[in-house]
C-alpha cells in the first residue's frame, strides 16, 4: 500500500478551554480530492489550517507525505513546498503587482533567479487566464480574479496538495463560476486537493471523498453518490435538506 | 424642511464670511508689520542706527549669520558644513521627485547623510575638527538626521519585538519604550550629559555631543516604535497567514510583506515624530551644546548688539520652518503617490 499523502490520526485541538476538533481521523491518497462541508463553526476550517501549521493541534498526529507536522519537526519552509493554501479573503499582497505576488515566494524561498521565476509566474497566470493582468495591482481586480491570482500564487510553489478554505464564500454569485472552473481544471490535472466549501455542486462534480463535519467531529465520510443520495446520519440529512 | 435647510445654509455662509474676515484682517495686519519693518529696515550701519530706525535690523544678521549658522566651526574649513547643509537640502529636493525614488536615494540618506557626513564634518583624512566645536545648523541637522536615521530601524526592531518577540526581548523592549516615554527628553539629555560618564569604564570617554545623540536616538526610537506598532497591527492577520503558507519565515515575512504595508500606513505619524524630533534637538541647549537655537541666543547676548533678539529668533524660526514644512510636504507627496 502506498503512503497516504495526508494522514490525520485522532487529532484534538483546543482554543483555550474550548475543544474544537474532537479526535478527527482522515486520510487522503495522492491525486484524491476531498470536499469537507458542514455548518459554520463545525471546525472544518480549523482542520485544514492544522495541516498547514496555521494552527497547532494539542493531541494526535498529522503526517504530510510521511513527515510529521509539528513545529519541532518540520519548518514552515519545508511544509510550504508540499502544501499550498487558498483563503476565503484571497490575502493577496496589496503593495505588490500581480506578477510580483506570484514571483515573491519562488524568488525568496526557492531562490529561483528572477527570469525563471517570471517565466513560472506567467505559466500559472496563463493557466488561470489572467496573463493580461500581470502588471495590475490586486485592488484593480474583481473578487473572482483575485481568487484566481491567489490560486496561481500557491501553484507557483508547486505544491503536492492544495488546501482551499471556502474559496468562493467571499465572492459575488456571478464570480463563483470562474473560480469553480479553475478548481475543476486543476482537479482534472490530477492535483490532490482538500476543499472546505458550501458549494455542493463542486463536491458532486470533482470530489472522491466528501466529509461532513459537525461540532468538531467528522460525522460521515463517503463517496459523493452515497453522500448525497443515501446519507446515513440524521444530522447530515437535515443539513442536505437545507442546502440542496 | 426646506426652510430649515435654507436657514442652515445661510448660517453656514455667514460663519464662513466671519472666519474669512478674521483671517484676512489677521493676514493684513501681519503683512503690514512685515512691510513696515522691511521698509524701515537697516541694511547697513551699526547697532545704534538699528535701534533708532525701528525696523528690521539686517545689519545684525549680516554681522552674525555666520556664527548663528555654523557656531565655532573654524572659518577656514567652513566649506565642509556648507557642503553638508547643501547635501541635506539636495537630498530633500531629490526626494520630491518620483523619478528618484529608488534604492539609491535610501542609500544616499542612510550611508551618506547618516553615516558618512559626520565623519566628513569631523574631517576624515584631513584637518580634524573636534565634535565639541560643531555648532549651528550643521549640529542641528547632524543630531536630527542621524537621530532619525538611527532611531527608525531601532524603532522597527523594538516594535517587532514588542509585538511578537521572545519573552526576554519582548519585555525588555516594553520596559525601554514605557520608561523612555515616561520621562521628558530633557531628563534623558541630562542623564546622557551628567550621569552617563559614571557608567563608562575608566579611561573611556565619549564626547558629550555623541552622548546627547544617543539620548535622542533612544528617545525617538521609543516613539517611532509605538507609531510603527500601530502600523503592524493595522496589517491584517490574513497577510501573515498567506505569507506563512507560502513558506516565509518570520523575518522574511516582516521585511517583504508586513513592514512595507505597515510603514506606509503610518507615514503621517512617522513624519510627525520626525518633525518634532527635529525641533526637539533644540533642547540640547540645556547641556550647553551650540545648536542652531543656542547660537541664535548667544548671538543676541553680544554686548555690541544687545536687543536684537527679534531678528535672531525670526532668522532661525524661518530655517526651522523651511525644513519642517518641506518634511510635511514631502510626506504628503509620498503618501499620495503610494496610495
Amino acid at each position: 500500500m502506498t503512503k497516504p499523502l495526508i494522514l490525520i490520526d485522532q487529532v484534538f485541538k483546543w482554543y483555550g478551554e474550548t475543544l474544537v476538533i474532537k479526535g478527527v481521523s482522515f486520510n487522503l491518497e495522492k491525486g484524491q480530492k476531498a470536499v469537507i462541508c458542514g455548518p459554520s463553526g463545525s471546525g472544518k476550517s480549523t482542520l485544514i489550517r492544522l495541516i498547514n501549521q496555521l494552527e497547532l493541534y494539542q493531541k494526535g498526529n498529522i503526517w504530510v507525505e510521511g513527515i510529521l507536522v509539528h513545529p519541532d519537526v518540520v519548518s514552515s519552509q519545508q511544509l510550504c513546498q508540499k502544501v499550498g493554501m487558498v483563503f476565503q479573503q484571497f490575502n493577496l499582497f496589496p503593495h505588490l503587482s500581480v506578477l510580483e505576488n506570484l514571483m515573491l515566494a519562488p524568488c525568496w524561498i526557492k531562490k529561483y533567479p528572477r527570469p525563471q521565476a517570471k517565466e513560472l509566474a506567467f505559466f500559472y497566470l496563463k493557466k488561470v487566464q489572467l496573463e493580461a493582468f500581470a502588471y495590475k495591482y490586486p485592488n484593480q481586480l474583481s473578487g473572482g480574479q483575485k481568487q484566481r491570482v491567489a490560486i496561481a500564487r500557491s501553484l507557483c510553489m508547486s505544491p503536492e496538495i492544495m488546501l482551499f478554505d471556502e474559496p468562493t464564500s467571499a465572492l459575488d454569485p456571478e464570480m463563483v463560476k470562474e473560480v469553480l472552473d479553475c478548481l475543476l481544471e486543476l482537479a482534472q490535472e490530477g492535483m490532490s486537493m482538500i476543499c472546505v466549501t458550501h458549494e455542493m455542486g463542486l463536491a458532486k462534480e470533482m470530489a472522491d471523498i466528501v466529509a461532513f463535519m459537525d461540532e468538531g467531529v467528522i460525522l460521515e465520510m463517503s463517496k459523493p453518490q452515497d453522500f448525497f443520495y443515501s446519507p446515513k446520519h440524521a444530522r447530515l440529512q437535515t443539513f442536505l435538506e437545507q442546502v440542496l | 424642511m426646506e426652510l430649515i435647510n435654507k436657514n442652515r445654509q445661510k448660517r453656514k455662509k455667514l460663519f464662513s464670511l466671519f472666519v474669512s474676515f478674521l483671517l484676512i484682517s489677521f493676514l493684513g495686519l501681519l503683512g503690514f508689520f512685515i512691510l513696515k519693518s522691511l521698509w524701515l529696515g537697516t541694511w547697513t550701519g551699526e547697532a545704534q542706527t538699528c535701534r533708532t530706525s525701528g525696523g528690521f535690523c539686517f545689519s545684525f544678521l549680516r554681522e552674525k549669520w555666520r556664527y548663528i549658522l555654523f557656531g565655532s566651526y573654524p572659518d577656514s574649513l567652513l566649506w565642509r558644513p556648507i557642503l553638508f547643509i547643501f547635501s541635506v537640502i539636495l537630498g530633500i529636493f531629490f526626494s520630491f521627485f518620483r523619478f528618484f525614488w529608488k534604492k539609491a536615494l535610501i542609500f544616499y540618506y542612510w550611508i551618506f547623510l547618516v553615516l558618512f557626513s559626520p565623519l566628513f564634518l569631523w574631517g576624515i583624512g584631513g584637518e580634524k575638527v573636534e565634535i565639541s566645536l560643531w555648532g549651528g545648523l550643521p549640529l542641528t541637522l547632524f543630531l536630527s538626521f542621524v537621530g532619525i536615521g538611527l532611531s527608525y530601524p531601532l524603532g522597527i526592531f523594538l516594535a517587532l519585538m514588542r509585538r511578537d518577540g521572545p519573552f526576554l526581548l519582548k519585555y525588555s523592549s516594553i520596559f525601554l519604550i514605557e520608561l523612555v516615554r515616561g520621562v521628558p527628553l530633557i531628563s534623558l539629555l541630562f542623564m546622557a550629559s551628567v550621569m552617563a560618564p559614571f557608567f563608562f569604564p575608566t579611561g573611556m570617554e565619549i564626547n558629550k555631543t555623541l552622548r546627547a545623540l544617543g539620548a535622542i536616538v533612544i528617545f525617538s526610537a521609543a516613539y517611532m516604535a509605538e507609531v510603527i506598532r500601530g502600523g503592524l497591527n493595522a496589517v491584517t492577520q490574513g497577510q501573515r497567514e498567506a505569507a506563512h503558507s507560502l513558506g516565509f519565515g518570520y523575518w522574511k515575512m516582516n521585511f517583504l510583506i508586513v513592514l512595507p504595508q505597515a510603514l506606509k500606513i503610518v507615514i503621517p505619524p512617522t513624519v510627525n515624530t520626525a518633525i518634532s524630533l527635529f525641533k526637539d534637538t533644540s533642547l540640547v541647549i540645556i547641556i550647553a551644546l551650540l545648536d542652531l537655537m543656542s547660537t541664535a541666543k548667544l548671538a543676541v547676548s553680544d554686548p555690541l548688539w544687545l536687543g536684537m533678539s527679534f531678528e535672531s529668533y525670526v532668522f532661525v524660526a524661518l530655517i526651522y520652518f523651511a525644513f519642517s514644512f518641506s518634511f510635511s510636504q514631502l510626506s504628503k507627496k509620498v503618501e499620495r503617490s503610494l496610495s
